[in-house]
């Protein structure tokens, strides 16, 4: 664990921290997390601007803080974008970044700060203080800032949340662009699902200060480890069932869920007779046809009432309510949903595919057994 | 018109001004930014020179700076002369009397600047003392200008405090104020009239001066 960023966190007040983070040398992490969730608490204590109360923190075999010692932010060599940026408002933009570049002879500032500015799509703008600059300006100067320093490591702290969606955008392209260059750890804060899928290589997913879970960000979303972080993932189609049996050997997992059998991929560590939680990503999700019976309808078929039916476009988001169960919901192309004559208040057979239905640890169960993707 | 007065005057205003913000700075980036307790307290300590009467004020610090206290006989065996009644001692009431005007508006000027851009100085290397120098101080300017300029005109212009503490003895602790009144006493009329003017024009060009600079802070 010499190379890259290690964090371990510890404390109760004021926001309580039990999270684990490690970033590798050209890795992007995200922490992902509702609004205080501690993500920011995280990246001030990795900057030396907040003292945890235990822990560790380690960058490239250096330490950083282990309670004991605890470097001020001026010997950790990192850099931090602030979500208000933060820049210095008397200073140019030129002037902001050469001001971070004080470890540079006095002679080769200027040379940096306009390099760096450049690296940030930003020449030509050297001159203006933050206010004659727009907000996505603004973002480049701090990251422009962030970088004079040669940091060990990057933070980046909601770095487009205040910015348009057209901007944003370009900025992620530029920040995707900009690891190829720099190969170091960087860790994004968010609470952008997307922006998070789209970015990082890793994701760590936070709540109430405590890592739940960390792994690739495509494998969080089709596998998270427990109820709680799918509803932080914001996933549909979460439900309770009971453990009927394992089939190791034909890979499925059975389980009693409204009355009906269903088929899962095997899920193991659960015993018969345990009341899980369970989630099927709406791709896996199969309208019957009506006309013509297709293949694959043998495969955990569900019959219920169709309650919503809602079009956007191209697709049509269908919500079918099976028992007494939350809806079940679907997308499905809206001329499908046309040919199928597909209204509310209808009956309506679906295919829960076994492969896409994923069993979790239902809230409240011990925790432990799931904890790393 | 009392020349001596006013020089006496402005150098008393100079020497406050040199030894009182500097002290007025730190006092007023630790009300800004230190979390403590009892903060109200101190700040209403701060303020107490705005709404005590001069005459209050004047003789507590004349029964801290006379011979029977510490202060006075500290000051006595090593200057070997009275505090009360001195230069010295005027320059020490006129620092307790001028705390509100110096320390307030440095205050809010720091008050003002965002925690954030501290911290983004320290995170880019920047030492306390760099990250005051460089970041703080220029963002403040404005509001330590203005804690200058009141803190001088507002000693050129104290008269009970300096009543009360320094008496009236020419060249030592007459100052133009009490030259003014002094004159009125002796039907003066020609010489109060001037020495009242000059010191109208002296302070309208001050308190000018620091609207002046709040206008272009609202602004930038």
């Amino acid at each position: 664990m010499s190379a890259g960023l290690y964090a371990r966190l510890e404390q109760e007040a004021p926001i309580p921290l039990a999270a684990e983070l490690h970033c590798a040398p050209g890795e992007l992490a995200a922490l992902v997390g509702p609004s205080g969730s501690g993500k920011t608490t995280i990246l001030r204590c990795i900057a030396g601007l907040h003292r945890p109360r235990a822990g560790e923190v380690r960058c490239n075999g250096a330490l950083w803080y282990d309670g004991s010692i605890d470097l001020p932010p001026q010997e950790r060599r990192v850099g931090l974008v602030f979500q208000s940026y933060a820049l210095f408002p008397h200073l140019s933009a030129l002037g902001n970044v050469m001001l971070a570049a004080g470890h540079v002879p006095p002679g080769q500032r200027e040379a940096k700060g306009r390099a760096l500015l450049e690296l940030v799509n930003l020449a030509g703008l050297e001159g203006r203080r933050p206010a004659q600059l727009s907000g996505g300006q603004q973002q480049r100067v701090a990251l422009a800032r962030a970088l004079a320093r040669d940091p060990e490591a990057l933070l980046l702290d909601e770095p487009f949340a205040a910015v348009d969606r057209v901007t944003r955008r370009k900025l992620q392209r530029e920040l995707a662009l900009l690891r190829e260059r720099v190969r170091i750890p960087i860790v994004l804060v968010t609470h952008d699902l997307d922006e998070a899928r789209v970015l990082a290589d890793s994701m760590t997913i936070l709540h109430h200060g405590k890592t739940l879970q960390r792994g690739v960000p495509g494998e969080i979303l089709a596998r998270p480890c427990s109820a709680e972080v799918a509803r932080l993932l914001d996933l549909g189609n979460l439900f309770e069932a009971v453990i009927l049996e394992q089939r190791p050997e034909s890979n499925r997992t059975l389980l009693e869920w409204s009355g009906t059998t269903l088929e899962a991929r095997h899920a193991p560590g659960f015993s018969p007779g345990e009341r899980v939680s369970w989630v099927v990503a709406p791709e896996y999700v199969i309208l019957h046809r009506r006309d013509r019976p297709s293949q694959g309808e043998r495969e955990n078929p569900v019959q219920g009432i169709v309650e919503e039916c809602v079009s956007m476009g191209e697709t049509t988001s269908v919500a079918i309510r099976v028992g007494d169960q939350p809806w079940l919901t679907m997308n499905i192309a809206t001329h499908h949903a046309r040919r199928n004559q597909l209204a509310a208040g209808q009956t309506a057979t679906v295919t829960l595919l076994a492969e896409g239905i994923h069993i979790m640890q239902k809230d409240g169960a011990q925790r432990g057994r799931a904890a790393r993707a | 018109m009392d020349w001596s007065a006013f020089g006496l005057s402005l150098e008393l205003a100079a020497w406050t001004a040199l030894l009182l913000v500097p002290i007025g700075a730190w006092i007023a980036r630790e009300l800004a930014w230190r979390p403590m307790a009892g903060k109200a307290w101190l700040e209403a300590l701060v303020a107490l020179p705005l709404v005590l009467p001069p005459t209050v004020l004047g003789y507590y610090l004349l029964s801290a700076f006379g011979g029977g206290s510490w202060l006075g006989q500290a000051y006595q065996s090593i200057a070997g002369r009275p505090l009360a009644f001195s230069f010295n001692g005027l320059l020490l009431a006129s620092m307790v009397f001028n705390l509100p005007f110096a320390v307030q508006p440095m205050q809010r000027a720091f008050e003002a600047i965002p925690q954030e851009v501290r911290e983004a100085a320290w995170v880019s290397g920047l030492s306390r003392w760099s990250a005051f120098r460089r970041v703080e101080l220029p963002l403040a300017w404005p509001g330590i200008v203005s804690s200058l300029v009141l803190t001088v005109a507002h000693t050129v212009g104290e008269f009970g405090v300096v009543l009360m503490m320094g008496g009236n003895i020419p060249g030592e602790t007459r100052t133009i104020s009490i030259a003014i009144y002094d004159r009125v006493q002796a039907f003066d009329e020609s010489a109060a009239a001037a020495m009242s003017a000059m010191l109208l024009a002296f302070s309208l060009l001050a308190i000018g001066i620091v609207y002046a600079l709040s206008d272009r802070r609202r602004r930038a």
